[in-house]
This record gives C-alpha cells, structure tokens and sequence, in this order.
C-alpha cells in the first residue's frame, strides 16, 4: 500500500474512532441569553432584528458625523467606496457595485453596519442609530423615502433592486442536475 | 538502463517545441539536480579554500529559530487596500510563491487577508460558542479544545480574489507570488468541528451554520452543514506543528479544505447553526461573481483547478542558454492534481510535466521539467487537470461570461513571456 493511502485510511480511522468517542464533552451549557451580545447576525428572514426605529431624516446627521468621511457625502466619492448608485448598471463594463444596485438583502445592510461600522469603532452605535443610518443609505438610493420608519417589521418590507440578481452555486451548479 | 546524469538530452527526448525535454528523461536521469549540473559541468573549479566560519565556533542556540539573514529579501510583500487612516488593516500580503520549493508554506510566509487587521487576542480570554437550532448551545474555551482528539490535514487555503491582478485589462508586471501568492499550503491540526456540533446535538432540520470571526470586522459566513459532516471542517489550533500565527486566526480558525479562502473563518468565536444561509456582506456584495448578463454567481466555494510556473518567472529569470528546470505548483478545490501539461510555444505544443504521483487532496502540488532554452523568445504555459477531469481554462475561455474586471475564482492559465534575453514578463495569450 502506497504511503499517501496508508496515511489517508489512518486518518479516517482516527477521525471515526473520534467519532465514536465524543467522551470529552467539555463544552458549558450556555443560554441564549448569554449570548446576546454575541448573537447579531441577521439572515433574510428577519429573525433576531432587534427593537427599535429609525428614519433617514435622522440617519442624515448621523451619516455627516460617522460615515461621511469615508463613504463620501450622500454615500458617494469617499475613499472607502461608494455605498450609493450605479442602479440599473450591472449589465454594463463599467457598472457599479453599491449597496442600492447590487445588495439583495436590506438585512444585511443593518447587520454589517453594527457588526463593523464605523470602521475605527464598530459596536459603538444603538440599534436605533443603526436603523436610522439603514434607512438613510437607502433612501441615498431611492429604495425608501427620508420619512419611512425602519424597525424590526418595516425593514422586512424593503425589496433591494437586485433581490433577484443571484443565481446560487451550492448545493449544484444550475444546469449540471 | 540509467543514463549518465550529465548526458544531456538527445533530439528523441523532445516532448515539446521550444525546448521542452520529456519527463522521461529527468525521470530517467535519477537525480534531477544531477541531471540539471549537465549544463555547468565543463566549467573548472577553483582551488578551495577554509571559509571563516568553518575556523570558529558559531552562534549559541536560540529560543525561536529564525530565517538565515541571507534569506532576508523572502518576505510577503503587502498591499493596503485603502488609504491610509480610511481602512488600515484590511488589505492583502501575497506569499513569495517562486522563492519557495515543495509544497509546504513555511507559517511565516503564508498570505493574509484581513477585513478589519489582526486581532490580539488572550487565548486565556477567548471563548468559542455553538448555538443556534442545537439542543444544548455550548461555549468552549481554548483549553478546553486542546483536551479533545486532533486530525491533521495538509490543504491550500487560497482567497477568493487571489489572482486578481490578472483581471486587469493590461497584464501587470508583478511577481509570481504577487500575481498568484493569496494563497498558501500547511498542515493544520485541530479538532473536527463536527464533534463539537455531536455534543451539541444538531437537530435534524439544521442545514447550514454561520462561522463568525472575534476580529473588529466579526467576519462571518455561512456554511453549508453538508460540508462539516463529511469531516470537512476542522477548529485548526496548530499551523505545521505549531500554535496558529495571529494573522492566521490565534488561538483558532476554520479550515475548510478546498473551499473560498474567507469562509475558513479566523480567530472564530462562534458557530450558529441554522436552517438557511445569512447572506452576510462576504457573500453577497463580495466574493460574489457578476456575470455580463447582470446575473451574479453565489456560493462558489470550491476553488477551481490552477496552476502556476514559479520558475522561470519574473525575477526568476534563465540567465545563460542551456538546460533549465522548469517548475511549478498546481492545485485543485476539487481534490487531487492528475496531470500538468507545459508549452514553451505559447498553446501551440504541450508536454506532461512531471507531477507527484500521490499527491495530497485539496494541496498544492509540484510540478517539473526539464527545459532546453536556445536563447529564443517563448511563450511558457502550465495546464493543471484534477481528478475530476476539470482543466484549467484559458484567460478567453474564462472570461467568456464575465466582463474583464470581474476578480473572484480566477482560475486561468498563466502566460509568461521569456525574451530572448531571459527577461520574463506576464502577457495575455
Ligand atoms: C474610517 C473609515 C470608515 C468609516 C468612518 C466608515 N466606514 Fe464603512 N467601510 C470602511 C472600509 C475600509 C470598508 C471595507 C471593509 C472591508 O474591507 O471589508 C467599509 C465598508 C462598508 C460597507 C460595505 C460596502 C460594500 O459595498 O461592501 C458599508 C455598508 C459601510 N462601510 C457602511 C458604513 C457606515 C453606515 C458608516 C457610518 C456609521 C461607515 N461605513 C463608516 C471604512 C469606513
């Protein structure tokens, strides 16, 4: 038996007799609660979406003392990239990625913005602060109005212009079934 | 019957136009490096002399060994993504690709690709929870992960954007590793995640898990469980022996072999399983691929088959006409490298390359041979095929759906131009 085989059967046999001796059953029982802090990733269904509301009249403010100066007024021409624009251009060469134009999910705006944002503080804003600032990245993009409230329902309503854009490669490549 | 090693090769070991010389031949000649001396042997040596530290006793041990100052110049060079103050930390460092041999990446060297810089962490402090639609959420702490049984498993972990300069509508004149170094290949050894996930106890409508990172940018990404069940993922603690760099996730990290560099989650705080993905912003505004049609590809995990010379290349470059060693890596997300096809004509013939005959799955892979340079210009080329039959793609053929800028998954074959100089540079064929 060539030595590749020999070493990769060894695995498989480490890796089944490990299996079938989960013995060490080190983890501490945690409750949910305990995690809350943790626990802030926000899926397309909307579950976990936190309390609180916001409009993009007062993510305004809060997008000029936060954001602005990396992501550019309004969400265009900073030095970090461009959070606004380039709707209806991903057919071309020369399109442009934005949250508005290429994003499919809002959810995943609220959750990036509190997970990492801003980028020398993240953590650092309340869920309200997050929703408002949510809401005024979307306005920038024609997606909702200054006056919509987002909370944990309305952020549900929100269809991203290119909700539709992504085909998915897991669990088959379309079209080898 | 055993050649000479210095005999050099005859017209009948022509494999290839340009020079390429069959495998058989080095294969033949025993010792490579015997048979590559063949073009260096008629010069005279000089008369030997008693260097200096040949004379004295040398340096006292040391507690962490280091590098030869010699070696200084082999280092990862870094590129910062964003101006300075606007996202310091989040940016790429390549691993030298052609000033290494083998197949191992030495920890030092390995790439890095961080959203948000590297984390400090305490391994006293870190903490690591499961929790989601399991029936007991769970927390470990680092010493509790040493006290489980460990797999080692060599494999490559190459980011998603690697080779994203060859995306550009003008080839750029960069390095081998600074063209195609995201990506490096050790032995990680650590405890399968899917143990972890049995004490928890998996409920049987689970089907996906979010991986989430304790840096600044909390990385995350959501994994399908079919993948940690088939004892595809593992909690790796060590990196070729030792405890993981803090670049490389210290105290743990994800490996999942074959798979988009990013979603091997570093400095992991956190697995949450779940019933369907989180479309988390690694994976829809990046690591995504935006097609001409508009339509964008999602959840492409595995890597596909690649190979690249490393040498010749640029700044490894033939200085005198004659016989040289051609060599290279290859590797697949799909599993193992059957078979390395070089031209020195630019497409036009091929010649197998002399490849590991058991290579590891999901690693990178050396390939060899023997190359007669005449001083002509030439156009050099390797073609990795895996064991799936998938075959590297020209640039053309990859690019058919794509428009030019589109950077993730770059898997086509590299071009390299040899003047009639030596001077090596990157081309599109
Ligand atoms: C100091 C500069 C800085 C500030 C201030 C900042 N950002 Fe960012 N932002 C970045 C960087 C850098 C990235 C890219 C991070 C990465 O590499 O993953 C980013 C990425 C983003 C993205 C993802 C963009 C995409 O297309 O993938 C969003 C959304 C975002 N920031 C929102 C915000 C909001 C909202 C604020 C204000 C609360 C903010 N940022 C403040 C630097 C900044």
């Amino acid at each position: 038996m060539s030595t590749f085989k020999a070493s990769c059967l060894s695995l498989i046999w480490i890796a089944s007799a490990i299996a079938s001796s989960s013995a060490q059953q080190l983890g501490k029982t945690i409750t949910e609660a305990d995690l809350q802090q943790w626990d802030i990733s926000i899926a397309p269904d909307g579950v976990g979406l936190p309390q609180g509301q916001g409009t993009a009249l007062i993510g305004k403010e809060l997008w000029e003392n936060n954001c602005q100066a990396c992501h550019g007024e309004n969400g265009k021409g900073g030095p970090a990239g461009n959070l606004v624009g380039g709707i209806g251009t991903l057919k071309d060469k020369n399109h442009e990625k934005t949250v508005g134009s290429f994003w499919p999910y809002a959810t995943t705006l609220f959750d990036y913005i509190r997970r990492a944002m801003p980028y020398y503080a993240p953590g650092s804003l309340t869920d309200d602060e997050v929703y408002a600032l949510t809401a005024y990245v979307l306005q920038q993009n024609g997606i909702i109005d200054e006056n919509t409230e987002l909370n944990a329902k309305t952020l549900m309503d929100v269809k991203m212009p290119n909700r539709d854009g992504f085909v998915q490669y897991w669990p088959v490549q379309p079209g080898t079934k | 019957m055993v050649s000479s090693p210095t005999s050099l090769p005859s017209s009948e070991e022509h494999a290839a136009n340009g020079g390429l010389v069959s495998r058989r031949w080095l294969l033949r000649s025993g010792l490579v490096a015997g048979a590559m001396s063949a073009s260096g042997s008629l010069v005279h040596a000089e008369q030997l002399r008693v260097p200096e530290w040949s004379s004295t006793p040398g340096l006292k041990m040391t507690g962490y060994g280091q590098p030869s100052p010699f070696e200084n110049s082999v280092v990862r060079p870094a590129l910062d993504l964003f101006p300075e103050g606007i996202g310091d930390g989040s940016g790429v460092s390549f691993t030298p690709l052609e000033k290494l041999a083998g197949t191992i990446t030495p920890n030092g060297l390995f790439f890095e690709r961080h959203h948000s810089g590297i984390p400090e962490i305490d391994p006293a402090q870190h903490q690591f929870a499961i929790h989601g639609n399991v029936k007991r959420s769970l927390l470990f702490t680092v010493e509790n992960l040493l006290r489980y049984p460990m797999v080692s498993r060599t494999c490559f972990i190459e980011c998603a954007g690697n080779s994203l300069f060859n995306s550009m509508d003008e080839p750029q004149q960069r390095t081998a590793g600074e063209i195609h170094g995201l990506i490096g290949n050790a032995e990680w050894t650590g405890v399968p995640l899917r143990l972890l996930l049995d004490e928890a106890g998996i409920n049987p409508d689970a089907s996906w898990v979010l991986a989430e990172g304790a840096d600044a940018a909390k990385m995350s990404r959501s994994i399908p469980l079919a993948k940690i069940v088939d004892d595809e993922a593992i909690i790796a603690l060590y990196q070729n022996g030792e405890r993981l760099r803090p670049e490389q996730g210290y105290p743990m990290r994800l490996v999942l072999p074959g798979w988009q560099g990013s979603m091997n989650v570093k400095w992991l705080r956190r697995v949450k399983v779940l019933n369907a993905p989180v479309h988390t912003k690694d994976e829809t505004s990046k690591y995504t691929l935006l097609q001409k049609d508009g339509i964008s590809k999602q959840f492409t995990y595995e890597m596909g088959v690649k190979s690249v010379i490393t040498s010749p290349s640029p700044g490894m470059e033939p200085s005198n006409p004659g016989l040289h060693l051609i060599s290279g890596v290859a590797w697949s997300g799909a599993g193992r490298i059957k078979r390395v096809e070089i031209s020195a004509d630019g497409g036009k013939s091929w010649a197998d390359a002399i490849v590991d005959q058991n290579p590891a799955s999901k690693a990178l892979t050396r390939f060899q041979l023997a190359w007669d340079w005449k001083s002509e210009p030439a156009i050099l080329l390797s073609r990795a095929t895996d064991e799936t039959g998938a075959v590297q793609p020209t640039r053309s053929k990859w690019y058919e759906p794509y428009n030019s800028n589109q950077l993730f998954h770059q898997n086509s074959i590299q071009a390299w131009s040899v003047s009639s100089s030596g001077g090596v540079s990157n081309v599109y064929i």
